[in-house]
Order: structure tokens, then C-alpha cells, then sequence
């Protein structure tokens, strides 16, 4: 009887410590991503310091790195990507808890689900292949005329109308991202209490001012981790940006038209290909930097989501 | 079933004639008959699943919210069939106000709960607004407790404050009748005084229709009581009659207790 | 303008929006699906199957490209789910409170949306740096971080989701944890992991990132995981990026093949995880 216990208590311990060995790993694989990512951009960091951030010029035969480029050009998609897909991503998930009709709702959220779990290879070989030519035909010359006619904000909209680009990029990106925010705004929608929407109703609301001044009021916190969730894809995203962005390193000026070069967009093109030494920890310090800047923001779009759990 | 005036007139609010109520195929409310009178607290008991939180939904039309759930029969909310097709929904609402189970203040401040309903349906300038808030808050016996801090959200307050708050807000839009959907069955046993108390007090400008799961709640506070069983309705009179004598041998069993 | 008209039109207005949204959000996917099924139906055939990636101007397949991607991902998903599963139930069953339980489940959050091409420069600094060369072990090692956040938190919360009770009919017979777990709460949960380890599957099946610079590619025939090999989202990449249209017909085959595969995966792992509703 003594053994059996003692068996039985041996093995807790064993599979207890199994268990807990793995759970640190996982811990430990982010430490060795920033350590081994630091080590092996130091020639880099030493070599240009601050600079590296400031500095526009991305020349490898005469090594000399800057991320001015990769960075503006990960925002510039990025906040792109953000102004068309939340508006967007809002109405979807409106539609889809208050406004569709009932058989429909779950036939388009698993769509919109589905959508969200395509490779992103996808997205970046149609936006290459099918987008690009009509958007340089058709939407360049329209956007010029229009959104590039306004002062202060037109000159990011002049240049050659060649498809590619910041800003087909980011359109691309857009579409990616639509279906993940969607999908995290119906989910934290649904958060809601029937009741409180029920009180909206109650006194005489209509839909909208349900969804704008109850339903949006009390799962603000969860929205705006969505959107950060969003935020971090868009920034880390790398093949539907590497497609189209056009890959010039050089920078001419501030228009979206131009091509350019993303962080993600940068290593894709160039690191297989760069020589050892310098030019790869150059790259590797522009993974880093990504990576910092990916972790501040899913950190607090995942502090956000959660506060909005617990309630 | 009619009830004969002692002496004082009643004035119908609310009438349902052969109301009939679906949840898809599956009835839940057969053939009610039923007048709510004006200025009187009408309780509804029974025990769970018969039917009395339905009714109560029916009346502001709340179900239209969820497909598949619907009114057939009629049922007359100040002179007019509320369930025909081209009822304004909102309108409705504004005139029928309604309070949950739980409290439900808005992800707002205390100030904007109130000023939030009224602003719906009348332009009022700030000045104007700043009154009917402290009037509401007066009539729903909070204002002394909240007029210091009315820019704090409205979930701070405590849970029977909060449901003062939600009668406030319900108030504020200065509707005709009340609709109470076991306002208390959240509250501990002194705020459930404090909303019984304001009951009484309301009653003298609005209609009132309560749910309730508490049989002496129904006894204190209503002049008319309505036992439910089963989607149907079993009897309906004077409160003091239906707790006193009984006519019905299922209202008396569920009233002393022997079941429900 | 009476308010209530107003109201009402705002209401119409922001409604039609909200209906605009979801068409224009639908009409770019059905687009790129469409696409992708057109495109790729006319470029199937059973050369694909049969042939090696070929140079330009030349006819040929993806088989190489196939076997790569199969052998990379089945070898990744092999190292990552058992330590996945484990450090799941390290944290739905022991240490969900502890100080270790709170930093892995914070840690593995992000991790599940960190850039995967960053997965990738980890990998090469610390296997392909060190060895030397480019190959599909290195490729199989990147694919399998992909897998374990995935895991690890479906895991987490599918047990999390198991009756207490459950759990506590098996300690009162006297069961010692470790038996509970594995016997009872694990069976339990088994849908629900399982789906997990589908959509993993599914989401590495696509991953092209983290390839680059680890597994790289190989036009040739290779199933030596020492060296550079083959898989389909690099050669898709490639070959959708070369001016050869005989290239980019075979990428959209590729293209066609993982979007096919991976909402089958996606389809199966929601089918086999409809057990698990009504818990």
C-alpha cells in the first residue's frame, strides 16, 4: 500500500517537473531571440550607434547602413493599412452582431474567420500579379487627381504611377489585416450584456446609437487591443508587403507612389544573398528593432484584451 | 375577468386581448386577457418559465431584437395597437420605459446615464438638461447621494444605487408607463427597501408593471396582482384578493407555498 | 428636421455603411479567392506532381518543392507539439498562478503574433550561423517555434475549459495527478488540442518568412536535412517575382495547392473541434 502511494506520489513529481521544464522553454525562446539578435547585430550597433536609426543611406558595397528607409517604410504601410482596415473591420463587425440576419451571421463569421487564416503569400502574389497593373492604371491617375490635389497632403500622392509602391503595399496589407481586426471586434462585441444593449433599446435607441454610445463605449478597451493586435501583424507582416512595395532603397521623397523598402521587406530581398560581416548585422539590427517594436505593441494590445476579459 | 371599480374609476393603460406569444414554434403566452390601469402597480407572479417576463417584453416590444419571437393577438398601449406592422418601435419605447433584472448603467458618466435618454428624444438646452437630471435623480431618491460627483462613472455606484440609477435614467425620459423586470432579485435586503419604497412614490405619476419572484414584494407593492402558470394567465384581481381568497385552487397552492 | 427623423436618418446612414463595409471587405476576398482558384485550376497538372522545379523555359513541377515543404513542416510540427502540449498543461493544470505560469503565458502571447521572419533570424544566428550553411533542419527548427504558441495556448485553454468536477470524481477515486491529467482532463480536452495542432499545421503549411534564410531552396531533388531544400512558398515566391510566365503559372499552382490545403485544414479543425461545444 506504502509503495503504491509512493509510486503515485514519484510520479506527480516526475511529470510536474516534465511539464514545468517546457513551460520555461518557451519563456527562454524569447530571451534567446533578443540576446542572440543583439550578439549578432553588435558589429552594427557598434560601428553606427545611433546613426543607424537617422540615417537614410543603406549602401553595401561601400558599407554604410541606415533604416531611415525600412523604418519609414514599415510605418508608412502600416498606418496605411490602419486607416483603411478599422473603419472597415468596425462595419464588418457591426454587420455582423446587430445588423445580419440571423442564418447569415455564422456562414460569415466562419468566411471572415477562414479569410483570416490564408497564408499571406497569397495576398502578396495577387497584389504582385492582379492589383498592382490595374491599381497603377486606373486608381493612380484618379487618386492624383483627387487626394493629390489637396495642399499639405498632396505630395504623397504625386510621382510615377507605377502599381507598385508605399501605398499599394499598404492597401495590400489592408486587405490582409481586415479579416483578423473583424473578427476580434465581433468577439469582443459580443462581450457586451444583452441587458445593457436591451436598456439602449429600452428608452428608445436606434442600432447605431446602441452600437456607437453602449456597445463601442464598453468594449473600448478590447477594440483598441484588436486594433494594436492588427497593428502587429501589419508591422511584422512580410510577404504581402515584399511583393509590392517595390524594394528601393533609396530614398527620393516622402510620396507613396514612390517604391520603397520595409523592414520585413529588406530581409526578405537581401539577407540570403548579403555578404558576412557588417551588411548581415546591419540586417539583423533591423530585425531587432522590429522585433522591439512588435513586442511593445502586442505587450499592450495583450494588457488591453485582458483587462477587458476580466471584467 | 373583470374587476369592479370600489368606488374609484380605472382607466385602462395597457390592454391585451387574446395575446398570444411564440419563441419560434413553441408557445409561450396563450390567450391573455388583461387590462394594466393607470397609476396602479400591477405585479406579475408565477413560478420560472411562465411566461411573465415575456409578457413584460412584449409590451415594449423588446423581442423584436431577437428573430424568430413574435406577438400575434393585440395589444393596446395608450389607444393604439403597438403590435401592427408599422408601429414606431422607438417612439413606443420613449413612452414605455424599462428596468432589468440586473443593474445596467452605461459605460458613461452618471450625468450623461440620464441626460443620454432624454437627449434621444427632446433638444433641450444645458440649462434645461441640468434639471430634468437632478429632477430624475430626485424622483428615483438618489440625488442627495450622487449631486457631488454626477461627472463619475455610473458603475462606481454601488449595486442598489445603480439601480436607482437605472429607474432614473427611465424616468428622466418621462415615459407613461414603467415596465420592472425583477428589479431587485440583484439587490441585497435594505436596497430592495429603498426601490420598494420609490415604487410607492412613482406610482403617483406613472404606470407601473412589475415581475417579481418574491410573492411578499408582489403583496407590498402592487394593487393589482396576476398569477401565471405555464404561459397562461390563471388569475387576476385586486392584490388583497388574490392573497387573501384565492379563487383559484393553483394560485392558492403557489401562494402558500405548496409549490413554485 | 424633426429629432426623431434625424435619428432615424443617421441610423439608416450608419447602417448602409456598416452593409458597404462588409461587401467591400468581401469583394477583395472573394476577388484574390477567385483568382487563386482560376489561375491555379488552369495551371494543374499532373506534371506538378511528377516533375522537379524546373529553370525557366522549361517544362516541370513542383514535386521537389512538395516533398521539401512536407518534410519541414511534419519534422517541425514533430519537435514543437509534445513540448507544446506539455507546457500547455503546465499551465492550465499546475503553474497558471505562479510566477513562472504568468511570465510564460504573457511571453507566449506574443510570441504568437512576433513577426515570423524575426523566428527566422533567431534560427539562422543560432543554426545556420554556427554550421555554416543554409538547410532544411534549420527550416524545420523555425516552422516548429511557429507551432508552439499556437499549441501551447490552445492547450491552455482547452483544458482550462474542463469541469472541475470532472477532475475531482477522478481524485476521489483516488487517482494521483499525474494520472488525472493524462487519463481524464487530457481525454477531455482531446478536440480541442487537437484542433489546436491542426490550425498550427495550417499555419506553418503557409509560412514563407521564416524559410528564407534558414532552409533557403533547392532546385534540385534533396532529402538531405544537412543541406538547402526545396520548399513551396519560397519557390512560389521566386517564381512569382521572375518575369517568366511559365514561372508564374507554376506559382500559381503553388498558390492554389497551399490556399486549398490550408482552408481544408482550417475546415477540418472546426469540424473536429464541434464536440467540444456545450462543455
Amino acid at each position: 500500500m506504502k509503495s503504491s502511494i509512493e509510486k503515485a506520489r514519484t510520479g506527480d513529481l516526475i511529470f510536474l517537473n516534465l511539464t514545468r521544464t517546457f513551460a520555461a522553454f518557451t519563456l527562454l525562446v524569447l530571451f534567446a531571440i533578443v540576446v542572440s539578435l543583439v550578439w549578432s547585430a553588435m558589429p552594427s550597433i557598434r560601428e553606427f550607434g545611433f546613426g543607424f536609426l537617422t540615417s537614410s543611406e543603406w549602401n553595401p558595397p561601400a558599407e554604410r547602413f541606415g533604416a531611415l528607409v525600412p523604418i519609414y517604410g514599415t510605418l508608412a504601410t502600416s498606418i496605411i493599412a490602419l486607416i483603411i482596415a478599422v473603419p472597415i473591420s468596425f462595419g464588418i463587425a457591426i454587420f455582423l452582431t446587430e445588423l445580419s440576419p440571423v442564418w447569415l451571421r455564422r456562414p460569415l463569421g466562419t468566411a471572415i474567420e477562414l479569410l483570416a487564416g490564408i497564408p499571406s503569400i497569397v495576398y502578396g502574389m495577387w497584389g504582385l500579379l492582379v492589383f498592382a497593373p490595374l491599381f497603377g492604371e486606373y486608381a493612380q491617375p484618379w487618386i492624383a487627381k483627387t487626394l493629390g490635389q489637396i495642399p499639405l497632403i498632396g505630395n504623397l500622392f504625386t510621382g510615377p504611377m507605377l502599381g507598385i509602391g508605399v501605398l499599394a503595399a499598404g492597401i495590400i496589407l489592408a486587405i490582409m489585416i481586415i479579416p483578423f481586426i473583424a473578427s476580434i471586434m465581433r468577439d469582443v462585441f459580443e462581450l457586451t450584456p444583452a441587458m445593457l444593449k436591451e436598456s439602449c433599446y429600452g428608452i428608445g435607441g436606434t442600432t447605431w446609437e446602441v452600437v456607437w454610445r453602449v456597445v463601442l463605449p464598453y468594449t473600448r478597451v478590447g477594440v483598441i487591443g484588436g486594433i494594436m493586435l492588427g497593428l502587429g501583424r501589419a508591422l511584422g507582416e512580410t510577404m504581402a508587403v515584399t511583393f509590392i512595395i517595390g524594394n528601393a532603397s533609396i530614398f527620393i521623397n516622402y510620396s507613396l507612389f514612390q517604391p520603397g523598402n520595409s523592414i520585413t521587406s529588406a530581409l526578405a530581398n537581401e539577407f540570403a544573398e548579403a555578404t558576412p560581416g557588417l551588411y548581415t548585422a546591419a540586417l539583423i539590427e533591423l530585425g531587432l528593432l522590429l522585433f522591439l517594436i512588435t513586442v511593445v505593441v502586442l505587450s499592450l494590445s495583450r494588457l488591453l484584451l485582458h483587462s477587458l476579459d476580466k471584467r | 375577468m373583470n374587476i369592479t371599480p370600489d368606488n374609484e374609476s380605472l382607466v385602462p393603460e395597457i390592454s391585451m386581448r387574446n395575446l398570444d406569444f411564440y419563441y419560434g414554434k413553441e408557445i409561450a403566452l396563450k390567450s391573455i386577457n388583461l387590462d394594466i390601469y393607470w397609476g396602479k402597480v400591477t405585479a406579475f407572479i408565477g413560478p420560472s418559465g411562465c411566461g411573465k417576463s415575456t409578457l413584460l417584453r412584449a409590451i415594449n416590444r423588446m423581442y423584436d431584437l431577437y428573430p424568430g419571437q413574435r406577438a400575434e393577438g393585440e395589444l393596446i398601449v395608450c389607444g393604439k395597437n403597438i403590435l401592427a406592422k408599422d408601429v414606431d418601435t422607438i417612439g413606443l419605447r420613449a413612452k414605455v420605459g424599462m428596468v432589468f433584472q440586473k443593474p445596467t448603467p452605461f459605460p458613461m458618466s452618471i450625468y450623461e446615464n440620464i441626460a443620454f435618454g432624454v437627449s434621444m428624444h427632446e433638444k433641450l438646452s444645458r440649462r434645461q438638461m441640468d434639471d430634468r437630471v437632478e429632477w430624475a435623480l430626485t424622483k428615483a431618491a438618489l440625488w442627495n447621494e450622487v449631486k457631488d460627483k454626477l461627472r463619475q462613472p455610473g458603475t462606481g455606484l454601488s449595486g442598489g444605487q445603480q439601480q436607482r440609477l437605472c429607474i432614473a435614467r427611465c424616468v428622466a425620459v418621462k415615459p407613461r408607463v414603467i415596465l420592472l423586470d425583477e428589479p431587485t432579485s440583484a439587490l441585497d435586503p435594505i436596497s430592495t427597501m429603498h426601490i420598494e419604497a420609490l415604487i410607492a412614490e412613482l406610482k403617483k405619476e406613472f404606470t407601473i408593471a412589475i415581475v417579481t419572484h418574491n410573492m411578499q414584494q408582489a403583496a407590498r407593492v402592487s394593487d393589482f396582482t396576476s398569477y401565471m402558470y405555464l404561459g397562461e394567465m390563471i388569475e387576476f384581481g385586486r392584490t388583497d384578493d388574490i392573497f387573501v381568497k384565492p379563487k383559484d385552487k393553483r394560485t392558492e397552492d403557489y401562494i402558500t407555498g405548496r409549490f413554485g | 428636421m424633426t429629432l426623431l427623423a434625424r435619428r432615424k436618418l443617421i441610423n439608416y446612414f450608419a447602417l448602409t455603411l456598416s452593409l458597404a463595409a462588409m461587401s467591400f471587405g468581401l469583394i477583395w476576398l472573394i476577388w484574390i479567392l477567385w483568382m487563386v482558384f482560376e489561375q491555379g485550376i488552369g495551371a494543374l497538372s499532373l506534371r506538378l506532381f511528377t516533375e522537379m522545379t524546373p529553370p525557366p523555359g522549361v517544362p516541370g513541377g513542383l514535386l521537389n518543392a512538395i516533398v521539401g515543404s512536407a518534410i519541414m513542416v511534419s519534422l517541425g510540427m514533430l519537435m514543437a507539439t509534445p513540448v507544446a502540449i506539455l507546457s500547455g498543461i503546465y499551465l492550465a493544470e499546475y503553474g497558471g498562478r505562479t510566477w513562472l505560469g504568468r511570465a510564460t503565458r504573457f511571453v507566449n502571447d506574443i510570441l504568437l503574433s512576433a513577426p515570423s521572419i524575426v523566428i527566422g533570424l533567431f534560427v539562422y544566428a543560432i543554426i545556420v550561423a554556427q554550421t555554416g550553411k543554409f538547410s532544411a533542419l534549420a527550416g524545420a527548427v523555425a516552422l516548429g517555434l511557429l507551432v508552439i504558441p499556437v499549441v501551447v495556448r490552445t492547450t491552455d485553454d482547452m483544458l482550462s475549459i474542463v469541469p472541475s468536477t470532472l477532475r475531482e470524481a477522478a481524485f476521489a477515486l483516488g487517482a494521483p495527478k499525474w494520472k488525472v491529467i493524462t487519463k481524464v482532463t487530457l481525454r477531455a480536452a482531446k478536440a480541442g488540442v487537437v484542433t489546436g495542432v491542426l490550425l498550427a499545421l495550417a499555419r506553418i503549411s503557409g509560412e514563407t518568412a521564416p524559410l528564407l534564410f534558414t532552409a533557403l531552396s533547392n532546385q534540385f531533388w534533396s532529402l538531405d536535412l544537412g543541406e538547402p531544400m526545396a520548399n513551396l512558398p519560397v519557390t512560389i515566391f521566386r517564381y512569382a517575382m521572375s518575369p517568366f510566365t511559365d514561372w508564374q503559372q507554376l506559382a500559381w499552382a503553388g498558390v492554389f495547392l497551399i490556399t486549398v490545403g490550408v482552408l481544408t485544414l482550417n475546415i477540418i479543425a472546426r469540424i473536429a473541434f464541434r464536440p467540444m461545444r456545450g462543455h
